[in-house]
C-alpha cells in the first residue's frame, strides 16, 4: 500500500525537492508498514525473552541446591524403556515443520494461489495447535506425576518448576496466540480479502511472527533440556 | 485488517469526518483527540501525585501538627507519588501525549499508521490507571514498598499492601506496558515510514527525534520491567522464589528459598535508567525547539544534537547499575558502571552547550514558552552535575538513599521535563484550541514555580550531606542540627505554594479556552509543518485534500535575504525564501 502511494505521486511538484531528497524521503525502509511494525514489535519481544531466559540462567546458577537432571525428567516411556527427551525431540520436530509449511505459504501467497495458501497456513495452525497440545500433556505429566510445582519439587529447587512453566507457559502462550492469528489471516485469504485489496502481505508477517516463535524455541530448548 | 492505511494518502476520499459526537471525542481514531485523551488522564493522575506529595510535605515539615498519615501511610504515599510521576504522568504524557499530537502533525502525515490500534492504546493505558487507582482501595491499601519495589520487603508481611497492593501495582504496570507497546510500535512506524514528501529524516524538528528515540528506549527497556513484574507476581501470588530468598521476618519464616534479590536490581535498573531518558529525550527535543522558535535562530549544531540524542539513546542501557553501587554487587561492577555514566555525560553536555549557543546573538523572545525553556536550562545543568557527584562510586557511597539523591533526581528527572511540559503546553495550546493562553497567568506560574522549586530542592542538597535518609517519615531520635527541622519547615512551605501555583496553570487552561485571544494559525511564526495546517485546530486529516511538501529543514529563522523572519518548511525556494545551506537541501 504504501509503496504504490511513492508511484502514484506525481514527481511534477517541484524536481527540484526531490533531486535534493535521496533515499531517506519518505521511508526509511521500502517495505510494507505492517512489516516493518511487526519487526519491531518483535525487536522488543526478543527483548522480553532475553530477560526471561537471562533470569532463568541467574536463578539457576545462584540457587545452592542441585539442578534436577533434565534427560530424567524429560523422559517418556516406551513399553519398559524410558527414552530421555524424546516427548521434547517430537515436539521440537512438529514446530520446525511447522515453520516449514509457513515458509511455502508465504510462497504461495505471493503467487496468489489462494486455496493453496489457505490450506498450507492452516497445516501450520494445526501443528501448532499440536505443539501445544503435546506441551499440555508434558505440563500435566509433570505436575501429576513427578509432582512438580511452581513452588517446589522433590527433584530439585524449588526454582525448576517455577522457572520451567513461567517460561514455557509464556512460549506456549506466544505459540497458541499464532495459532489464533493464522486461522484469522487464512480465513481472510480464503475469502478473497487479499485478493482485493491487491496484495499478500500480511500472510508475510505473520510469517515472521511465527518464524520468531520458533526461533525462541530453539533457544528455551537448548537452555531447558539440553544444559 | 480493519484500518483504512492513509497516513501519507494524497486523497481525502479515504476519511469520512467521524460525525456524532461519540466518535469523534470518545471511540476516536484520530490521533488529536488521543493526544487530548491521553493528556487529561495522565494531567488527572498526575495531580494525585502531587497531592501525596504535598502529605508528605506537610508530615516532614510540621511533625507532630497535622498527623494526617501514619508512619505505614507514608510509605505508601512515596510510592505513589514516585511511581505516578514516572510513569502514568510523565511517560504517558511525553509519548501518548505529545508523541501522539506532534508526530503526524510535525512528520506531515495524516495520522498514525494504524489509527485502529493507537486508540486501543489510550483505553488501554485508562485501564492501567483504574487498576492503579483500585490499589487504593483494597485490603491493605496500596503498595509501600518504595517505586524501585525492592524485594524481598515488597512482599513480605509488615510491609503495607504487601498481599493486595503490590498486585494491583505488578498488574496495572503490564498493563501499561501493554498499552505503550501499542502506541509505541504505531509512533516509530509513522516516523519512519509514513513522513511527506521531502521529509528526510535529517529535516525531522528536534522534538520528533526526541520522542522517536524515547519510544525506542521504551520499546526495548519496558520488556525487563514487564518479565520482573511477571515474576514479582508469581513470588507474591503462587508462592515462587524468583525473587525470595529463605528469611525470617517478623518472628516467622515464609516458605521461600534459594531466590535472588539482586536479579529483581538488574531487572529494575535495566529498565529504570533507561526510563529517565524515556522522560528525558523527548523534553530535550521539544525545549530544542521551543528555544529556536523564540530566539529566532536556528538551533545550533543541528546534526549534533541528532547525534547526541541517539548516542544518549544507545549508552541509557550501559549504566544501569549506577543506582546499585551499595547492593552488594561485585565491586569490579561498579568500576565499568561509573566510567559509563561518566562517558553519558559528554553528549549530554553536548546538548547543553548547544542550547545555550541557540541563544547566543538570538533575537529572543520572552515569551511564557520561552520562559519555561530557559528555566528548563537552569535546572537540567543544576541536576546534572550532581548527577556527576553520585555517577562516581566513592561520593555516591556517602550519600546514596540520602536527601542528596532526592535533590538530584527531582532536579533532573522530576523539575526539568516538567518545566518542558508546561513550555510546550504554553507553545502548543494555540494550535490545539485556536485561543492564546493568558499571559500574564502563564508568567505568574512561571516565576512562582520556577524560584519554587529551587527554594524545594535547593535546600536538600544541603540536607542530603548533613546525611539526611530518604523515605524517613520523622527524625525525632535523631540528632540532626537544628537547621534540619527549620529547613524542613521551610521546603514544606515552598512546596505548598508551588502545588499551588499548579491551579493558576488548571485555570488558565479552562479559563482561556473560553475567554483567550483567537491566535490565528501560527502565532509563534514558526517554520514547522504543524504551524501551517489549512485549519486551526487542525481538522481530521490534517491537512485538507493536498498533503504538505517540504523543502527546508526546521530551522530557517532570520535567514539573510528572507522577506519573513522565518520560512516554514513546506516554502519551495524562491526570491523572497531563498534555499539554505543547512541540513534541509544537503541531506
Ligand atoms: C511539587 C513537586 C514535588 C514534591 C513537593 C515532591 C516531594 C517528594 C517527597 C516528599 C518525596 C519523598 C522523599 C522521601 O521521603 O524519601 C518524593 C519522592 C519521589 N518523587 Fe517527588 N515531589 C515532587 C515532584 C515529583 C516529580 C515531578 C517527579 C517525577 C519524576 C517525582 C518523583 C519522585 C520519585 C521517583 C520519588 C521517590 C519515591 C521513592 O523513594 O520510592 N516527584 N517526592
Ligand atoms: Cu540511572
Amino acid at each position: 500500500m504504501a509503496t504504490d502511494v511513492m508511484t502514484a505521486q506525481a514527481p511534477a511538484e517541484g524536481l527540484h525537492g526531490v533531486a535534493t531528497d535521496f533515499a531517506a524521503d519518505k521511508q526509511a525502509f521500502p517495505v510494507p508498514w505492517g512489516k516493518v511494525m511487526m519487526w519491531i514489535f518483535l525487536l522488543s519481544d526478543t527483548f522480553i525473552f532475553s530477560c526471561f531466559l537471562t533470569g532463568y540462567m541467574n536463578v539457576r546458577i545462584s540457587t545452592t541446591a542441585k539442578w534436577a537432571n533434565p534427560s530424567a525428567v524429560f523422559s517418556l516411556a516406551i513399553g519398559q524403556t524410558e527414552v530421555p527427551l524424546l516427548l521434547i525431540a517430537i515436539m521440537t520436530m512438529v514446530l520446525i515443520t511447522s515453520s516449514g509449511t509457513m515458509a511455502m505459504a508465504v510462497n504461495f501467497g505471493y503467487r496468489r494461489n489462494r486455496s493453496v495458501t489457505t490450506a498450507l497456513m492452516l497445516v501450520t495452525a494445526g501443528l501448532g495447535a499440536c505443539f501445544v497440545g503435546m506441551q499440555a500433556f508434558e505440563w500435566s505429566k509433570l505436575i501429576l506425576i513427578e509432582g512438580v510445582r511452581p513452588w517446589g519439587s522433590a527433584l530439585g529447587p524449588p526454582q525448576f518448576g517455577a522457572v520451567f512453566f513461567m517460561v514455557t507457559g509464556f512460549h506456549g502462550l506466544h505459540v497458541s496466540a499464532g495459532v489464533v492469528y493464522l486461522c484469522v489471516v487464512a480465513m481472510r485469504v480464503w475469502n478473497g480479502f487479499y485478493d482485493r485489496k491487491g496484495t499478500y502481505e500480511t500472510v508475510e508477517v505473520v510469517g515472521l511472527y511465527w518464524h520468531f516463535v520458533d526461533l525462541v524455541w530453539v533457544f528455551i530448548f537448548a537452555l531447558f533440556y539440553l544444559w | 485488517m480493519a484500518y483504512v492505511a492513509m497516513a501519507d494518502r494524497d486523497d481525502p476520499h479515504a476519511l469520512h469526518d467521524p460525525q456524532s459526537f461519540v466518535t469523534k471525542y470518545i471511540w476516536s481514531q484520530d490521533h488529536k483527540v488521543i493526544a487530548i485523551q491521553y493528556g487529561v488522564t495522565a494531567i488527572a493522575i498526575g495531580l494525585v501525585a502531587l497531592v501525596l506529595s504535598l502529605v508528605m510535605r506537610l508530615q516532614l515539615g510540621f511533625p507532630h501538627a497535622f498527623s494526617l498519615i501514619a508512619p505505614t501511610d507514608y510509605y505508601q504515599a512515596i510510592t505513589m507519588h514516585g511511581m505516578i510521576m514516572v510513569i502514568y504522568l510523565l511517560t504517558a504524557l511525553f509519548l501518548g501525549g505529545f508523541g501522539n499530537y506532534l508526530i503526524p502533525l510535525m512528520c506531515g502525515s495524516r495520522d498514525m499508521v494504524f489509527p485502529y490500534l493507537n486508540m486501543v492504546s489510550y483505553w488501554v493505558y485508562l485501564l492501567a490507571v483504574i487498576v492503579l487507582v483500585i490499589g487504593f482501595f483494597v485490603p491493605g491499601g496500596p503498595t509501600g514498598a518504595g517505586w524501585t519495589l525492592y524485594p524481598p520487603q515488597a512482599v513480605s508481611k509488615g510491609t503495607p499492601g504487601a498481599t493486595w497492593g503490590i498486585v494491583c501495582m505488578l498488574i496495572s504496570l503490564g498493563i501499561f506496558i501493554v498499552a505503550f507497546t501499542m502506541g509505541g510500535l504505531n509512533y516509530v512506524t509513522t516516523v519512519l515510514q509514513a513522513r511527506c514528501r521531502g521529509m528526510t529524516l535529517m529535516r525531522m524538528p528536534l522534538s520528533v527525534w526526541g520522542i522517536f528515540t524515547a519510544t525506542i528506549l521504551g520499546l526495548l527497556a519496558f520488556p525487563a520491567l514487564l518479565v520482573s513484574a511477571v515474576m514479582m507476581t508469581l513470588d507474591s501470588t503462587v508462592g515462587t522464589s524468583f525473587f525470595m530468598p529463605a528469611m525470617v521476618s517478623m518472628g516467622h519464616s515464609p516458605t521461600h528459598s534459594g531466590g535472588s534479590p539482586l536479579l529483581f536490581q538488574h531487572l529494575f535498573w535495566f529498565f529504570g535508567h533507561p526510563e529517565v531518558y524515556i522522560v528525558a529525550l523527548p523534553a530535550f527535543g521539544i525545549v530544542s525547539d521551543l528555544l529556536s522558535t523564540h530566539a529566532r535562530r536556528h538551533i545550533f549544531g543541528y546534526r549534533m544534537m541528532v547525534w547526541a540524542i541517539l548516542a544518549i539513546g544507545c549508552l541509557s542501557f550501559v549504566v544501569w547499575a549506577h543506582h546499585m553501587y551499595v547492593s552488594g554487587m561485585n565491586p569490579y561492577f561498579g568500576f565499568f558502571f561509573a566510567t559509563t555514566t561518566l562517558i553519558i555525560a559528554v553528549p549530554t553536555a553536548l546538548k547543553v552547550y548547544n542550547w545555550v549557543l541557540t541563544l547566543w546573538r538570538g533575537d529572543i523572545h520572552l515569551t511564557v514558552p520561552m520562559l519555561f525553556a530557559i528555566g528548563f536550562i537552569f535546572t537540567f545543568i543544576h541536576g546534572g552535575l550532581t548527577g556527576l557527584f553520585l555517577g562516581n562510586v566513592t561520593v555516591d557511597v556517602p550519600l546514596s538513599a540520602t536527601y542528596f539523591v532526592v535533590a538530584h533526581f527531582h532536579m533532573v528527572m522530576g523539575v526539568s521535563p516538567i518545566l518542558v511540559v508546561f513550555g510546550a503546553v504554553y507553545h502548543w495550546y494555540p494550535k490545539i484550541t485556536g485561543k492564546m493562553m493568558n499571559d500574564f497567568l502563564g508568567r505568574l506560574h512561571f516565576w512562582i514555580t520556577f524560584l519554587g522549586v529551587y527554594a524545594i530542592y535547593l535546600p536538600m542538597h544541603y540536607l542530603g550531606i548533613l546525611g539526611v535518609p530518604r523515605r524517613y517519615y520523622a527524625y525525632t531520635t535523631t540528632d540532626f542540627p537544628q537547621s534540619v527541622q527549620e529547613l524542613n519547615r521551610a521546603i514544606t512551605i515552598s512546596a505548598l505554594i508551588v502545588g499551588a501555583a499548579q491551579l493558576i496553570l488548571l485555570y488558565n487552561l479552562v479559563y482561556s479556552l473560553f475567554r483567550g485571544k483567537p491566535s490565528g494559525p501560527n502565532p509563534w511564526r514558526a517554520t514547522t509543518l504543524e504551524w501551517q495546517t489549512p485549519d486551526t485546530p487542525p481538522h481530521h486529516g490534517n491537512w485538507g485534500p493536498k498533503l504538505p511538501v517540504v523543502y527546508r529543514w526546521a530551522y530557517d529563522y532570520s535567514v539573510p535575504g528572507a522577506s519573513d523572519d522565518f520560512i516554514p518548511q513546506n516554502v519551495p525556494p524562491g526570491p523572497t525564501a531563498p534555499a539554505t545551506h543547512g541540513h534541509g537541501s544537503d541531506t
